[in-house]
């Protein structure tokens, strides 16, 4: 989609550059982002040397983001989504059990303040590298990453759909709000649900609607189910040991750490 | 709702990753009966419109808002296997490109918001459609209990997952009191939702609702295409003159399409 349907759509979460890491085929950064997580999650919850790791994960993570040059706050803008977890973790050392101890004259668990903080810490490095994904990595990027990875075919295409018109669905949403709130509507109370669903099955009928007006078009220019998308680059060691060196590097944190700790 | 990556142990973890990935395996195949050549676009659009609509917040109570999550709907537009394939690809979206919901924790969410909320909403439509009479307030109804029960089902599952293989060491019963009575709320809104769109969509396009196919042909309101609306009209073409008001055919035509 043009630039002007970027705003709030699919393709906002992309910071177009030309850095190492953007250069990277698609399907090694997302084998190098779930090993990282992979590692992130394996960490374990109660070991002393734990905070320490957490730290060293996310030194990594700021070198690969000051190498592709995605931006301080666009890190932060990528971490609102954790928002309701936080509020969990904050709860836990309040509700969980197991011995208790003195917190600026709170009464909370050992247990839950060691879970609470590796919830949070363990969430939080790994939505950063998911957000570093999708600041360098094109959502169409990212289905041919996919689709090499050996995604499904009937998954690869219902994705590709979603894709191509996730910002046409939203702009049509976004349309149909903005037609309601020049009517004078904003929604207080469950009773906005009353104008909100019928809006949202209109949308629905537009939506399919012109994806049957699109496919048809497609199909009568020969669309077999599989958009061509030329040759396959040739993806060398170098580059796999380029995406690698950040999960490489964490195992090696990990690894020392339960060896050292 | 999205689980994030470490909250559960690695063996919970990886065990609703199987269940996770049989259950979309399963899909793919069950999928094969629904999806004819051209809905594997259609299922594309589907996912996309369930992306959006879960942009679209309401007010649930105490200034929260929930958002659909859309299991029971699309299970009932689109039927149950290609639903779960759409909620599959909306929580990979939201996982790779929003960072919602962690990568490792995919399995997980796959599990809780694709297999679990569509098989508990769309086992209670059909349950309920046998008991039900036939007809547009029996779908309706059937489809919003459906929904209504999706989303308390999916919190309860997470709960106990929690219990099974949550890092922290919290009573099963609080963490499932809690997760239930919000998402009992939450239920609540979805299944208004869920009744309202597919209201929507019946009064106009019933043939676009999966679960209510049989209503349009038992009924003989099946609105036709308009190319299958113009064949039986050729005979009459056979007349001397055209139509003196060729407007006066547009009501009958609006009419029979917006059936």
């Amino acid at each position: 989609m043009s630039a002007g349907h970027a705003h709030g759509g699919l393709g906002a979460t992309y910071v177009p550059g030309d850095s190492p890491v953007h250069r990277l085929e698609p399907h090694t950064k997302l084998v190098a982002v779930l090993g990282f997580a992979l590692v992130v999650v394996l960490t374990p919850v109660h070991a002393g040397w734990a905070p320490l790791a957490y730290a060293a994960f996310l030194g990594l993570l700021l070198v690969v983001a000051a190498v592709a040059g995605v931006r301080p706050g666009r890190l932060l803008r990528g971490l609102v989504v954790e928002v309701p977890f936080v509020l969990f973790a904050v709860l836990l050392p309040f509700v969980s059990r197991g011995p208790r101890t003195e917190v600026l004259g709170l009464s909370l668990s050992e247990n839950g303040l060691a879970a609470g903080g590796s919830i949070l810490a363990k969430a939080t490095l790994s939505v950063l590298a998911a957000t570093l994904l999708a600041a360098t990595t094109d959502p169409r990027a990212l289905l041919r990453g996919l689709e090499r990875l050996r995604m499904p075919s009937v998954l690869v295409q219902i994705l590709g759909f979603m894709i191509r018109y996730a910002d046409v669905v939203g702009g049509e949403l976004r349309r149909m709000r903005v037609a309601r709130e020049s009517r004078g509507f904003r929604a207080r109370h469950l009773g906005a649900l009353k104008v909100l669903g019928p809006a949202a099955g209109s949308l629905f009928i537009r939506s399919y609607e012109r994806g049957e007006r699109v496919h048809l078009a497609m199909l009568s220019r020969g669309y077999t189910g599989r958009i061509p998308t030329g040759p396959v680059a040739v993806v060398g060691s170098r580059s796999w040991a380029l995406a690698l060196s950040l999960p490489l590097a964490a195992a090696a944190v990990l690894t020392a750490g339960s060896l050292l700790g | 709702m999205h689980v994030p990556d470490g909250y559960l142990d690695a063996a919970t973890t990886a065990g609703t990753a199987a269940v996770a990935a049989a259950g979309v395996a399963l899909a793919l195949r069950g999928s094969r009966r629904e999806l004819d050549e051209r809905t594997a676009p259609m299922a594309g659009l589907t996912a996309a419109f369930v992306f959006a609509v879960q942009m679209m917040n309401f007010p649930v109570a105490y200034g929260t808002s929930g958002h659909l999550i859309g299991g029971a709907l699309t299970a009932v537009l689109v039927g149950p296997w290609t639903a779960v394939l759409c909620m599959t690809v909306v929580l990979l979206v939201q996982a790779l490109v929003f960072a919602d919901g962690g990568l490792t924790a995919l399995g997980t969410n796959v599990t809780l918001m694709g297999l679990v909320a569509v098989a508990v909403g769309y086992g209670a439509f059909a349950g309920l459609r046998r008991v039900l009479p036939d007809g547009r307030t029996g779908v309706l109804a059937a489809a919003g209990v459906g929904a209504f029960l999706s989303v308390p089902a999916a919190a309860l599952v997470f709960a106990g997952l929690f219990g099974l293989g949550g890092v922290a060491d919290v009573s099963l019963a609080a963490v499932a009191a809690a997760m239930g009575g919000v998402h009992l709320l939450i239920g609540l809104g979805e299944a208004a939702i869920t009744v309202a769109v597919l209201g929507a969509v019946l009064a106009v396009r019933p043939d676009l609702v999966r679960g209510a196919r049989h209503l349009t042909r038992s009924a003989g309101t099946l609105a036709p295409r308009p190319e299958a609306a113009g064949r039986p009209r050729t005979p009459n073409t056979t007349a001397p003159m055209p139509p003196a008001h060729p407007a006066a055919e547009q009501p009958a035509l609006i009419r029979t399409d917006a059936r």
